[in-house]
Parts: structure tokens; sequence; C-alpha cells
């Protein structure tokens, strides 16, 4: 926490400086939906044919990063089936982040990270909600906006205890038992998983 | 029963030869005869009542085809409800990935690979054609000296449009892939298969992305592999500016990319097989829907026509009864 409160301070000064602003280039330009060059050649290719349409023309564009940090944290938490969290303005995201908890809070530097299984929770004032995430990635935009991709995802108030517990004994059994590599991996990863969500119940 | 009887009599009377005093209808009525003995293979006997068997047949048969394309246009609809809310929930999924890396749809690198989404079942208007179209024109794009394009193919009816022209550029293909609802995990496992059995610089990622029962757009997603994605944010462009993110986990930055340009394969594969799917329903459904109205026209018509020859045969026979039966008087 304390170290990315110390970040913050280093991009708020840096933010002030146009120089950085332009280097985040994480936003698309507002005006150029289509790629022009591509246009061009595919016209080229096949004039009788409309090229086919890409998804920056399909997708609304991000704000530039503001001058000032703005108080809120806008939130996009997208799994395959839904979309959790849509531009959702929050306090504070915290991920969990191959490398540790990471807590996201408004002005946070831009960060690529990879998820590990674990909790992910998202502060709102004092309502914290809580949500247990298998794997995916996490991207905390310059403009204050963190985008989580999550494979799966539930409300931690929504998992067994009793199963976790026996799916955490099923799977040590199986790494003791197990022969091949494959299936040790397998293994590995179902006593990651269940440990995780143990953790996630009783802390 | 009774307007055969009549048919009978009519013809019994027209065929005997001892008619006395013809009047002059049954006269012509003669003369036609005697012309359709003559060319017996134009008209056969009896025909002067034309026979409606064939239309009778024709109106069932179309009938049927009626039945089969509502049918069809029901299972189309009913299918696309539950498909349309995945598809809709599923579009979040690749917008982090645009937003983070940008797109590069007109990068020149040596292998690309065009993976074309289209679907296992005809009879769902152009989507396939369309598919098959756009990604025709990109090979040709993107194929030249030195550089080198092939195509991976999802869904039956798009190989058997490209094998046709194509058959050495194919370098896999993926059927029944609609089996079963099409889920996250199965898109994983195809797309690590896909990644695992090409070599590529770029994928491009074609599909027909839903707008409405009656409108699809065909579009294509660019990924890039790791290393051209870190040459192409240092030269700036339309790609995003990796340097800028720190990385958080993974041991080196490309290792991280390589996880992301995979994960970013398998949501963009998984929304357009979506997509793709949901198109193609709609597609369906309304091509079923103008078929049906198609039959329903031509049964109109074919009852039409059958109802009048039917009147036009009972109306001759009468006259010829009636007027065979004064001239009997007279």
């Amino acid at each position: 926490m304390l170290r990315h409160a110390a970040r913050r301070l280093v991009s708020r000064t840096a933010a002030a400086a146009p120089a950085r602003r332009a280097l985040a280039t994480a936003e698309v330009p507002a005006e150029a939906g289509e790629d022009s060059t591509f246009v061009e050649a595919w016209r080229k290719v096949a004039p009788n044919l409309e090229p086919p349409t890409t998804p920056l023309s399909l997708m609304k564009p991000r704000p530039p990063t503001p001058a000032t940090i703005p108080t809120k944290l806008t939130v996009n938490f997208v799994l395959p089936y839904k979309s959790e969290i849509a531009n959702k303005e929050v306090d504070m995201v915290i991920v969990p982040a191959t490398t540790g908890q990471m807590g996201v809070l408004p002005g946070h530097v831009a960060t690529i990270a990879e998820l590990k299984p674990g909790v992910l929770s998202v502060h709102e004032g004092n309502d914290v909600t809580k949500y247990f995430v298998s794997s995916g990635f996490a991207f905390v935009h310059a403009n204050s906006i963190a985008d989580i991709v999550a494979v799966e995802a539930v409300p931690v108030d929504q998992i067994d205890p009793a199963l976790v517990q026996k799916g955490l004994a099923d799977f040590t059994a199986k790494l003791g038992s197990a022969s091949t590599d494959l299936e040790k991996a397998e293994a590995q990863i179902g006593v990651d998983v269940h440990s995780a969500l143990n953790a996630a119940l009783t802390g | 029963m009774a307007m055969a009887a009549l048919r009978r009599e009519g013809r019994r009377i027209l065929l005997s030869p001892t008619v006395p005093n013809p009047s002059p209808a049954a006269a012509s009525a003669a003369v036609t005869r005697s012309s359709a003995i003559s060319q017996p293979e134009m008209a056969p006997l009896g025909a002067r009542s034309i026979s409606t068997q064939v239309v009778r047949n024709r109106m069932k048969s179309v009938k049927n085809i009626q039945k089969i394309t509502k049918a069809m246009k029901m299972v189309a609809a009913s299918k696309l409800r539950a498909v349309q809310t995945r598809t809709e929930n599923s579009r979040g999924l690749w917008e982090p990935f645009t937003a983070l890396l940008g797109d590069a749809p007109s990068v020149d690198v040596k292998k690309n690979v065009i993976v074309a989404i289209t679907s296992d079942k005809g009879l769902c208007g152009g989507i396939n054609s369309t598919s098959v179209k756009v990604s025709r024109a990109l090979h040709k794009l993107t194929s030249g000296p030195e550089k080198e394009s092939k195509f991976v193919i999802l869904g039956e009816k798009g190989k058997v449009q490209l094998v046709r022209d194509s058959r050495n550029s194919i370098e896999m293909t993926v059927t029944e892939l609609q089996k079963n609802p099409i889920n996250y995990t199965q898109i994983a496992v195809l797309a690590d298969d896909i990644l695992k059995n090409v070599e590529y610089d770029a994928l491009r990622v074609i599909f027909n992305k839903f707008h409405s029962v009656i409108s699809f757009k065909p579009t294509m997603v660019t990924i890039l592999s790791p290393e051209v994605a870190e040459k192409e944010s240092e030269a700036g462009g339309k790609m995003g500016d990796l340097d800028s993110y720190e990385i958080e986990g993974g041991e080196t930055k490309s290792e991280i990319l390589q996880n992301l340009a995979e994960f970013q394969f398998s949501c963009v594969l998984y929304n357009g097989a979506l997509e793709n799917a949901c198109s193609e329903l709609g597609a369906r459904m309304s091509a079923m829907d103008s078929s049906s109205r198609n039959a329903g026209d031509m049964l109109d018509r074919l009852t039409l026509t059958y109802n009048r020859t039917r009147q036009a045969s009972i109306t001759t026979e009468l006259i010829e009864i009636i007027s065979g039966a004064s001239a009997l008087e007279g």
C-alpha cells in the first residue's frame, strides 16, 4: 500500500508535465475509428467489398489522462459470460497479482499485472465487495481506469467452506500419489486454488 | 364422386361415334379431339379435361417445404434469444485488450494467419460467403513476395468454399464448433490448439458481428505476436505504448506479453464465435422467414391456377352434356 502511495506522488508530479501525458497513449484518438492506411490498401485489393470493421471503430474512445488526479477510480471487471462491473467509479480495488496483493487507487501508475487465484476486493465508500478470481489480467491505465479481465469469478460469500476443505484434501492426496509430471502439475494447481480459496474464507 | 361420374359421362357422349346431328360446340370439340388423336404424345386420351394431378402434387410439396422453413425459423428464433444474451454479455471481454494494445489492422508482417469463423450449417443467408469473401480479400492483401498468409478455418461452410481456390494455404480446419453451446473453456482449448499448430506474426480473426436480426457486419480483429507487438509499440502509431506500463508478475516482459497475446486471442475468439453464431441464427431466421413467405405466395398462385382449371373443366363438361342433351331432344 505504502509503495503505491509513493507511486501516486510520483505520477502526480509527472502528470503535470505534458511530455508524460503524451507518452500515455493507451486511450484511443477520438476521431480515428478506422485505420486509413488499412482502408486504402483494402480498396486496392477489393474495390467492390466494404472493408471489415475493426475493434477500434466499435469501441467508445477512452478519455485522455486528466491533468489532476480524479478522486475516483473507474473500474471495468469483465468475465467471459458477463460484465461484472462496467464503468463504475469506486475508491479502490485490491487485485491478487502474481507478485502479491496490489492496491489500486486513482492515479496509480500504469501497470499490467497477471493475476493468480485469490481475492479481488472492490472498495466503495464503506462497502467492500469481495470476489474470488481464478486467473486473468489487470490493466491499470494512466487515466485512472482499471480493466480487470478474469476467466472465472464468484462472490466470496457464495463459496461453500465444506467443499473447499474436501477439495483441498482430495488434491493433496492426488499430489502425493501423482506419478507423471502432468498429473503432478494438475494436482499442484488444484492444491494452489483450494488453499487460496481456504485463505479467502478464513482471512 | 358425382364429378367423376359426370366427367365419365361426358367422355362417353363425345366418344360415341353415333351421335346424330352434332351441335356446333360438340363438332368443334370433336375437331379438337381428332387433332388430339393425331398427336397423342401432346395430349393423351381424355386430356381435354386438363389433368390437375401435377398441380396438386406441386402444391403438396410446396406446403411441406413451407412447413419445414417455418419450423426452422421458429427453432432459430428460440435459439437466438439465448445466444444473443450470451453474446451481449461477452462483448466487454475484448475491450480491455484493445484499450491496452490498440489495434493495428495495417501491420505489415511476414507470417499472417487468417482465422475465419464460419458456420457448420447452411440455409442462413449470406453470412458464410461474406466471411469467405473478406478472408479471400485479406489473403490477397497480406500475401506477397517474402510474405505468406495461411488460413485457419472454423466451420464446415467456410472450409467448403475456401478449399476450392486456396487449398494450399489452408493450415487447419475445425468443424462442429457449435455442437454444444459455445463456452469459454472449449474455445480456450481450441485457441491453444491453433496457437500450437501455426506460426504467426499476426493473427487476424474474421467473424460477423451481430447488430440485429437482419444486419451483421464482417469484422476483423488483429492480434500480434509478442515480438511484433513490442516492435510496433516502440515504433508508435496505432499501438498503445507498452513502455509506459509497469509490469507485475512474470519473469520477463516478453513472457508476460506472450501470456497476454494468448489470452487476448482466446477472448477474441470466444467473442467472435458467439457473435458469428448469433449472426448465423439471425440470418437463418430472416432467410427462413422470407422463404416461408415465398412458399406461401407460390401456394396462393398454384391454388388459384388449380381452382381456375378445375372450374373451367367443369364448365366445359357441363356445356357438353347440356348441348348433347339438347341435340338429342332436337
